[in-house]
């Protein structure tokens, strides 16, 4: 064997100790469907929420409701579509779902996004509504690079895409709803598109 | 004393060497999840789990969830140390190669 046969034997190693130690059953058709649902969210919020003049926003008004259940559901819907998957993924395969590897995954995940919803919370409450959406981004993209460590699928290039936007949105005051768009929606789709078929070649 | 002394024999196989390297970080994996991390046939996959379990580096764990067998695999302590030995003499050969 030449010194190329032990490195490449070593890498390979690495590789499988990677692979099998991180949540494997994720599937790009749920990023897919959490787009879609996304867009039709933000569809269904622009005929019926979108302030005007005479109605704007605020903590007490119809529309803020509204729009908390529109989100809601969308997050919702997202979850319960990746559990699905997920299920039927791990399942195909004899895989467990509920494992080390999703234990890790889901708490490094959830870190960010819980924190990152309990300031957005706080902030509405004394009504800083502008910066919501660039928030959403940010703490969903540090949840997303936070937990690529633990699965497959590079989400981690999701997550600066994530970041990137947020951060954009932050410096653009009266667009959040369009940025939002393009990182719920726009960039799910495209980026759970891409997994989907780098899992089917 | 060869360079070559501990370089495992058993490990000359990269399946082996595989399913060695999945359990060193892994508490306990099935069958089909070996199988579809190492891209090899059941039968394959099978002789060379045979080959390592009479070895004692690794041990077979068998139970039911329903009625479905469940086969499960951990590495032994003798497996274990037999895999790094293996790794670090890897490693020494690399090194002395570039010198």
């Amino acid at each position: 064997m030449s010194d190329q046969d032990y490195l490449n034997e070593l890498s390979e190693i690495k590789s499988l100790m990677n692979r099998s130690t991180r949540f494997i059953s994720l599937s790009g058709l749920s990023g897919i469907m959490a787009g879609i649902y996304a867009l039709i969210g933000a569809g269904l919020s622009l005929v019926f929420v979108n302030p005007t003049h005479e109605n704007y926003i605020n903590l007490s008004s119809w529309n803020f409701k509204l729009m908390l259940i529109l989100l809601g559901s969308v997050a919702l819907l997202s979850v319960g579509t990746a559990l699905i998957l997920s299920m039927r993924k791990a399942k195909k395969n004899g895989e467990q779902l509920w494992d080390a590897t999703t234990q890790r995954l889901l708490i490094n995940f959830l870190i960010p996004m819980v924190t990152g919803g309990i300031y957005i919370i706080i902030k509405l409450q004394s009504q800083h509504y502008g910066l919501t959406a660039a928030l959403m981004l940010i703490f969903y993209g540090l949840a997303l690079v936070n937990a690529s460590k633990y699965t497959v699928g590079n989400i981690r290039y999701l997550g600066y895409a994530q970041l990137i936007l947020g951060l954009i949105c932050a410096a653009m005051p009266g667009f959040g709803f369009w940025f939002w768009v393009l990182g719920f929606g726009i960039l799910h789709i495209v980026y759970g598109s891409m997994m989907y078929l780098q899992g089917h070649k | 004393m060869g360079l070559l002394d501990n370089i495992n024999k058993l490990f000359d196989h990269r399946i082996r060497l595989g399913i060695m390297s999945i359990l060193a970080v892994n508490e306990e994996v099935s069958f089909n999840r070996l199988k579809e991390l190492l891209d090899v046939t059941d039968g394959n996959l099978a002789s060379h789990i045979k080959a390592l379990e009479k070895a004692e580096y690794i041990v077979v764990e068998k139970t039911f969830i329903g009625r479905k067998p469940n086969t499960r695999y951990k590495a032994t302590r003798i497996g274990n140390k037999a895999f790094s030995a293996h790794i670090n003499a890897l490693e020494k050969l690399i090194k002395k190669n570039k010198n």
